[in-house]
């Protein structure tokens, strides 16, 4: 951030058109937006987020899922829990809606190269880590074996299925799937995605994991990684909290010391090991 | 019977007055003959000590002395400037901070009793215009306001655009009667609204078009607890001009000490003369006065301890008297947080976003999709606590709490912040050691 | 081509067991071939075998009217398939539904129970290692149980 940005509002959003809306799953929408105006200030990292804004309705922290080498758009999953997040998937394309940052701290891309990527997903967390995955794609001699391996509840509600396919073609990347509840035509994985960890080909020594998902499966998955042998310091975490400003002023999304929106909400693990087992923190 | 202290009223609301064409700023640039350097807010966690040294070197400048008349042509100079001048005065039997136009405003003669849950103002035979301490407002209310538009959008065919996206042009005001306290919240906030990755407009154009004219404390409230934190009676910077009453023998007076050029202009402008001897050895027996304080709080280690109690028996104990009720967030002078509310027309084609002040005693505070993270009192109570007393430090590289002890005067359950770090520490270990 | 007992002996689950028991073991174990879509063993019928998963895919499944069958877990590469041989009274609690097609090493446990009851050290290793078993399903069970992903909580 330079510091001629720092000076921008950071609380007045821009107006982006809404190019297309994608159902991924019953309740979850992908969103392709554009600055009005096209300017090229769409440049993010991956595991940045921004805070979307439907006219009237309210604001969310929504994670960029798209590809970080593109700037003409800005891509979005976003799953419809609440009446804000069901006011966003339901803008048809054309509308515009507000856009502000990308805000926060990413995954540590630059230190994971040289090294093997393992990317632990759970259900809609997936999406702050596909820009990560593409990322690995598009500098593929950067980095050592990609190992994704990603939980959902049921094989319809599992993201991106055609590129999860696609990415498990590539050399040198393991792709692992699995459902919690499966069913009948779905012939792969059941069960909780740690059971996962024993097909899985890892180098822990030389390994970067990155992780997301609801906080249980992050600690289990923590725990799992630790066994096979990976370093404490090579463990990352995308973290959620209550967000309002995204600039640290609103105070919500503090986390013991941290401010998730400004200091995450990507977290190296030992710096939030000590607060992921506490009670309502 | 002690009467139960009332909730702290909300701010008045209040429209921002439009920027006059006398604007403070041309005004004060003006009084300080070309040597203008506006004072600027602390910028930053490293250069927040400094700003104001390089600024204005105060060794140069001796104490000055000033009579009651005297402030009256002060508030009128700075009024004429284009200043609105807060200052403290009498409403609804507390002391409050509202615009006042002359000495006469000022609570004359009125002090204060407080205690856990108890406040009152009370009449004595010193003509004293600060002999209060502090009431439940703080200055937060003017800097950071309790409700604030960040912005307009109106729509048309899908697309909108946003209004009124210029920085506020909020009128500068002048805050008469600021503590040592305060100005420590003041600078607290400064950190968390300016000092880092980004800047919050609506503070900072308040912020920076502020006048403060600080008041030492004479004497300390019962729930006063500056001494413990560092904080207080001794106000060292942050102010244009700092003031100290003196009634004794030799009359109603102040001793002024400018702190940037611009606090020299204005005692040039009222006809200070310079302050005796016997004057500044009345200020320091006032400070030492105000020093005396029943109130205790042990920093030492204290974040620290507080880390490493988040389980600890003495959380339960309060949170079985804590009512949720927000009074110590809202009245606290360095608590920040605020959330936001969408609203529309009924055409739903005028849309404004506000921020208003929250706090970490609502339920709704930790909500994420599914529910709240903090849902009993226990763990709001605790968030509330560490942060001001621990995480505060890491965040921002001071305490959170300035010792004002607004949130013991104004906890209807007469929760005492430095009673309960006493106990916890006391309790000595921890419960599931 | 490997020989049965190196895969045995190779095989994480046996690790550490010496060569005595491994013999006694090994007396008790078959090469396997189950086809997509059949089932190993069903609901119900005796339990008198348990298997080492070296290739496929298995699902236990459960039956429950008007219900689709439902999966409670899948195992793969690796795994030890079945436990029920081990307690009385020997009867499947679930379906294990041939997902891919399976190769295995099909462990007779009448013939082990037989061997661990004469031999308690042998029994408390073959025990020790499936009560490490139990303790990961059970883990992993109930981790499933606490629906993480759902939207309500």
């Amino acid at each position: 951030m330079t510091a001629a940005a720092a000076q921008f509002d950071a609380m007045v959003p821009s107006a982006c058109v809404l190019k297309q809306v994608t159902k991924e799953t019953p309740d979850t929408f992908t969103l392709a937006v554009a600055r009005e105006n096209g300017s090229g200030e769409n440049a993010f990292a991956p595991g940045q987020f921004s805070m979307l804004w439907v006219f009237g309705v309210g604001e969310l922290p929504i994670s960029i899922s798209g590809d970080p080498s593109k700037h003409d758009e800005l891509v979005y999953t976003v799953r419809s829990v609440g009446k804000a997040t069901h006011a966003l998937v339901s803008q048809k394309p054309g509308t515009e809606i507000g856009v502000r940052g990308p805000f926060g701290h990413g995954w540590p891309f630059q230190a994971a190269r040289g090294h093997d990527v393992i990317i632990v997903a759970g259900g809609i967390g997936l999406a702050p880590l596909r820009p990560m995955i593409y990322e690995v794609f598009q500098n593929r001699a950067e980095y050592g074996r990609l190992v994704i391996l990603y939980g959902a509840r049921s094989p319809r509600e599992l993201l991106y299925r055609k590129e999860l396919a696609a990415w498990a073609r590539q050399p040198e990347t393991q792709v692992l799937v699995t459902v919690d509840y499966g069913g009948i035509g779905w012939h792969g994985h059941v069960g909780v995605v740690t059971t996962l960890f024993k097909y899985a080909r890892l180098h822990p020594a030389r390994s970067v994991a990155m992780i997301c998902g609801p906080e249980i499966m992050m600690r289990f998955v923590t725990r799992q990684l630790q066994e096979h042998g990976l370093q404490e310091q090579n463990i990352y975490l995308s973290m959620e909290r209550n967000m309002k400003c995204a600039a640290g002023f609103c105070g919500h999304c503090q986390y013991g010391k941290h401010f998730i929106c400004k200091d995450g909400p990507v977290f190296p693990y030992a710096e939030i090991a000590q607060l992921l087992d506490k009670y309502e923190l | 019977m002690a009467t139960r202290a009332q909730t702290p009223r909300a701010p008045r609301k209040k429209r921002e007055p439009s920027p006059t064409r006398n604007s403070p700023r041309a005004a004060a640039e003006a009084t300080s003959k070309g040597n203008g350097s506006q004072p600027k807010p602390n910028s930053g966690k490293r250069n927040a000590k400094t700003a104001s040294a390089i600024e204005f070197d105060r060794a140069n400048h001796r104490p000055a002395l000033i009579t009651p008349e005297q402030l009256e042509k002060l508030i009128a100079t700075l009024i004429n400037d284009g200043f609105e001048v807060i200052g403290p005065t009498v409403r609804d039997e507390a002391i409050t901070y509202d615009p006042v136009k002359c000495v006469a405003d000022l609570p004359a003669g009125w002090t204060d009793e407080q205690e856990p849950a108890r406040y009152r103002l009370k009449k004595s035979d010193n003509p004293a215009l600060f002999g209060y301490s502090l009431g439940a407002q703080s200055w937060k209310t003017f800097l950071h306001p309790a409700e604030a538009r960040l912005f307009a959008a109106e729509k048309q065919n899908g697309a909108f655009h946003i209004l009124n996206n210029d920085p506020i042009p909020a009128v500068s005001r002048a805050l008469l009667g600021v503590r040592a306290c305060e100005l420590a919240a003041i600078r607290a906030q400064d950190r968390v609204l300016l000092g880092d990755k980004y800047r919050d407009p609506i503070y900072g154009s308040r912020r920076e078009s502020a006048l403060i004219i600080a008041v030492q404390c004479s004497h300390a409230a019962a729930t006063c607890f500056c001494v413990s934190i560092g904080s207080g009676p001794k106000v060292s910077d942050g102010f244009d001009l700092l003031l100290t009453e003196l009634v004794d023998a030799n009359g109603h007076r102040f001793v002024v000490e400018p702190g940037t050029d611009r606090g020299i202009g204005l005692l040039a402008r009222v006809d200070a003369k310079p302050a005796l001897e016997a004057d500044l050895a009345a200020v320091e027996s006032a400070l030492a006065s105000a020093a005396q304080q029943q109130r205790k709080l042990d920093t030492a280690g204290l974040k620290e301890f507080l880390y490493e109690n988040f389980e600890n028996p003495q959380w339960d104990k309060i949170s079985a008297r804590c009512l949720s009720c927000a009074n110590c967030t809202m009245s606290c002078p360095t608590c920040f947080c605020t959330t936001v509310d969408d609203a529309t027309d009924v055409t739903g084609t005028h849309a404004e976003r506000c921020r208003r002040w929250d706090s970490c005693f609502t339920q709704s505070f930790s909500y994420i999709h599914g529910g709240s993270i903090r849902t009993s009192a226990k763990a709001r109570y605790r968030q509330w606590m560490t942060h001001k007393l621990a995480a505060w430090t890491d965040q921002f590289g001071s305490l959170g709490c300035v010792g004002c002890g607004r949130c013991i005067t104004w906890c209807p359950a007469a929760i005492d912040i430095t009673e309960e770090v006493r106990a916890m520490r006391e309790g000595g270990v921890r419960a599931d050691a | 081509m490997q020989t049965l007992e190196r895969i045995i002996e190779e095989h994480p689950f046996f690790e550490g067991l010496d060569h005595g028991f491994m013999d006694l073991v090994l007396g008790c174990a078959t090469n396997v071939r189950f086809g997509k879509d059949t089932y190993i063993f069903k609901e119900g019928d005796t339990a008198n075998t348990f298997y080492l998963i070296r290739q496929g895919n298995v699902a236990l499944e459960i039956f429950a009217p008007q219900r689709k069958p439902i999966i409670v877990a899948t195992l793969g590469e690796g795994e030890i398939l079945g436990w029920s041989w081990l307690l009385p009274p020997y009867h499947w609690k679930f379906h294990a539904h041939v997902l891919q097609d399976t190769r295995a090493i099909a462990l007779d446990g009448k013939c082990l129970r037989k061997k661990c009851e004469e031999n308690h050290d042998l029994g408390y290793e073959v025990l020790k290692r499936f009560a490490g078993i139990v303790a990961q399903r059970l883990e992993s069970t109930r981790f499933q149980l606490l629906d993480v992903f759902s939207a309500q909580k």
